[in-house]
């Protein structure tokens, strides 16, 4: 006997085609049965991508970010593509003949819709593979996201913005190689006086060693931009950003402002005494469920909003973006599964629609996950290519209080995977003799010492 | 590969010496896990298994019941709940479990405790203070002692009036809408146990609003995070909180609106852009 399930809308079809999320259930939108979903994929199987980019889910008259990804579409491109249906796209993609090459001029021809929808089809070995076949590379102050390059955000926080603790941890970060993608700070103090002092703080000891990597606070846009209006150097502008008009409005932010927040920060690039070896200015974080928490979902299902942050990110070029994917609590995603399962999603995603994705493999303690979840992850998504991860003392973030991963989980990672920092970096690693080849150099004392006087020569200029 | 070198004691005791009066004294100021050293790309055994001990104690202290009764280990005390008049209302949510999946059962007030709060509170005032279990009841417990009496006899200071103070169980910040709209305050704050971390699970946040209402979001609030011992201090708390509520109450607004009005002085609240408490 065949069972038939009726899906009313697209928006149905693809709640109930997603692997399983608390998030979903929460907003009463999931499958209800397994076979329910399957029946969801099937159909979703089914479906050309014309009928999904001609039935948005929500409507371009209530969002701005279905208008925006609309807009950007490459019409012409996607012409070549769009009598294909969900299950001939994702066989596309796996497919042995398609490469890099042939992904590459079709990331600005699907909208963020058509990359959820096949997600939804991927197994996690699929979201490996397929990921894996894509590099997108960014340039600010060094060069991200080449194949056989794996980058590291240093994350020294602390919770009261001390800046010498700050510089210290992020000092020792970088003897492990850490530090390539950005030194970034998430203050606990959103005032532009914190902002400007830790940004400023970065930027000596960046100075102090001449290192190529960009610094960065993670406040909310509108306090950088104060900061910098004040003459503060301003590397990479950071942002939090969701999939839905509403959701961005929650998070205080609109389109316009990350416009003209770029602008502003290109500007103040192009005056500053920097070798500069491309204009990617922006830095975005996002997560799976920040629409649901903020009320602002339209009974969409969270994997496809955080596509839709996706399409939101490339419209402002960035240098970096990652999922924060464990962070946002087990009401979103409950337990090691379901985060590993959205940290594989996201990446693809957003590789797919050609994002220099890194992501923050991470956990909170009162989801069902520990640090065995954050290794296994880390691993999958190394050999997905992922473009960075976070580097946090012994993974704990003793600000945001939740785990990341760590200094000695990059040295795990690049030595397993053979991966490099990026290569500006590696260089620098190498003349300051914290690198021999591409591996950690064993450092005697004297050269410990040595290498700690740029340190101290900042903290002494700091107090 | 890497040598090894790092990884042996007597290897790590030189790593001490190498420190500068100056680099000891910054590592003091942190309570992150620096300079732990290394066995090649993995932990030493003694910092994998401090560790694991860390999260055993922030995975116990989400799970713990908020308690205002005498004899528990982890409450606010028998006495300081008499001294304050504390009483206790809770959210929709039916338990720790119901209250961790379903958020949106947390951010309302059951009938009886909605009932109980008209009933017991006076609208209109100035300031309202009240105490939610959030994350971490150990949080609660530890700054609520410290920080409530130096907020009460700031707002008095003030010549400020303050509504009857209570406690939530199984509280998300979103509740903050429905003490706006039922007791009708002009500054709301909610002091909230954060997300236990493995430095801490004792770490409290402050969010606040002027005058909340339903629909309202973090944009509208404001956020003082990391109060406990070794973050930011109750009198430092205490002042920012006041300092807050009174710009709120002069400029009549709060969360990102207010923020760009804040003198130098007093700009120091966070809008929440990421949660780490209970939204």
């Amino acid at each position: 006997m065949i069972e038939r399930f009726d899906f009313s809308d697209l928006r149905e079809l693809f709640a109930k085609a997603n692997e399983e999320k608390s998030g979903d259930q929460l907003a009463g939108i999931a499958a209800r049965s397994e076979r329910e979903r399957v029946a969801a994929k099937h159909k979703l199987a089914d479906l050309t991508l014309d009928e999904i980019v001609r039935r948005p889910l929500i409507d371009p008259s209530e969002d701005d970010v279905t208008r925006l990804t609309l807009d950007a579409c490459d019409q012409k491109a996607f012409r070549g593509i769009a009598s294909m249906t969900v299950g001939e796209y994702r066989e596309f993609i796996l497919d042995d003949g398609t490469t890099d090459a042939q992904l590459q001029p079709l990331q600005r021809a699907i909208i963020p819709e058509v990359a959820a929808a096949v997600t939804k089809l991927m197994s996690n070995k699929d979201l490996v593979l397929a990921a894996a076949k894509i590099r997108n590379v960014t340039r600010c102050r060094n060069t991200m996201g080449e194949r056989g390059v794996l980058g590291i955000r240093l994350q020294p926080n602390h919770p009261a913005d001390n800046i010498g603790g700050i510089l210290l941890a992020a000092f020792e970060g970088l003897l492990y190689g850490c530090g390539d993608a950005v030194l970034g700070v998430n203050p606990a103090t959103d005032s532009v006086d914190t902002v400007s002092a830790i940004l400023v703080a970065l930027t000596r000891l960046v100075d102090a060693y001449e290192i190529p990597t960009q610094v960065c606070c993670l406040a909310h846009i509108t306090t950088q931009l104060a900061a910098l209006n004040r003459g503060t150097p301003v590397d990479l502008l950071f942002q939090s950003i969701a999939g839905t008009e509403a959701a961005n409005r929650s998070f205080g932010i609109t389109l316009n402002m990350l416009r003209e927040g770029r602008e502003q920060v290109l500007e103040q690039h192009r005056q500053r005494d920097v070798r500069w070896v491309g204009d990617h200015a922006m830095y975005f974080e996002t997560g799976q469920g920040s629409a649901l928490s903020a009320e602002a979902h339209h009974g969409v299902d969270q994997l496809t909003l955080e596509a839709r942050a996706y399409g939101v990110a490339r419209a402002f070029e960035p240098f970096l973006v990652n999922s924060v994917v464990g962070f946002i609590g087990p009401e979103y995603l409950y337990d090691e599964r379901q985060i590993i399962r959205a940290g594989l999603e996201d990446h693809f995603m957003a590789k797919l629609l050609g994002l220099p994705m890194g992501c923050d493999v991470c956990y909170t303690n009162h989801a069902a996950a520990d640090q065995n979840s954050a290794d296994n992850l880390l691993l999958l998504l190394s050999a997905a290519g992922c473009n960075y991860f976070m580097g946090v003392p012994c993974s704990d973030d003793v600000m945001l209080n939740y785990q990341s991963t760590s200094y000695h989980d990059a040295l795990a990672a690049r030595r397993l995977f053979q991966l490099r920092p990026a290569p500006e970096f590696l260089a620098w690693l190498q003349v300051m003799g914290i690198y021999r080849g591409t591996e950690p150099a064993s450092l005697d004392s004297s050269a410990r010492r040595q290498l700690m006087r740029g340190l101290e020569a900042t903290l002494e200029r700091t107090f | 590969m890497a040598s090894c070198d790092d990884e042996l004691p007597q290897r790590r005791d030189a790593l001490e010496s190498d420190l500068s009066e100056l680099v000891k004294k910054v590592r003091a100021q942190t309570p992150a896990r620096l300079l732990a050293g290394r066995s090649g790309a993995a932990y030493r055994t003694h910092t994998q298994l401090e560790l694991r001990q860390a999260h055993a104690a922030a995975r116990d202290a989400v799970r713990t019941e908020l308690n205002l009764l005498p004899n528990s280990t982890n409450d606010l005390g028998e006495e300081f709940a008499r001294q304050w008049n504390l009483f206790e209302v809770c959210s929709q949510a039916a338990s720790k479990d119901e209250y961790l999946l379903r958020p949106d059962l947390g951010r309302h007030l059951n009938d009886a405790s909605r009932a109980e709060l008209s009933r017991r509170c006076t609208t209109g005032r100035d300031l309202q203070i009240a105490i939610g279990d959030g994350l971490s009841v150990t949080a609660v417990a530890r700054q609520v002692p410290q920080l409530l009496p130096l907020l009460c006899d700031g707002a008095h200071t003030r010549g400020w009036s303050v509504g009857e103070i209570f406690v939530i169980r199984y509280c998300r910040v979103g509740i903050l809408n429905q003490i706006g709209e039922l007791l009708t305050p002009k500054v709301a704050v909610l002091l909230i146990g954060e997300r236990p971390g493995l430095a801490t699970a004792e770490s409290l946040s402050a969010y606040m609003a002027y005058q909340p209402k339903t629909l309202d979001t973090d944009a509208n609030r404001n956020l003082i995070s990391n109060i406990h011992a070794r973050g930011v201090s109750s009198e430092q708390a205490a002042r920012r909180i006041l300092d807050l509520a009174d710009s709120m109450i002069k400029t009549r607004a709060s969360g990102c609106q207010l923020r760009e009005e804040l003198t130098p002085s007093t700009q120091n609240a966070h809008v929440p852009t990421i949660s780490r408490t209970a939204r």
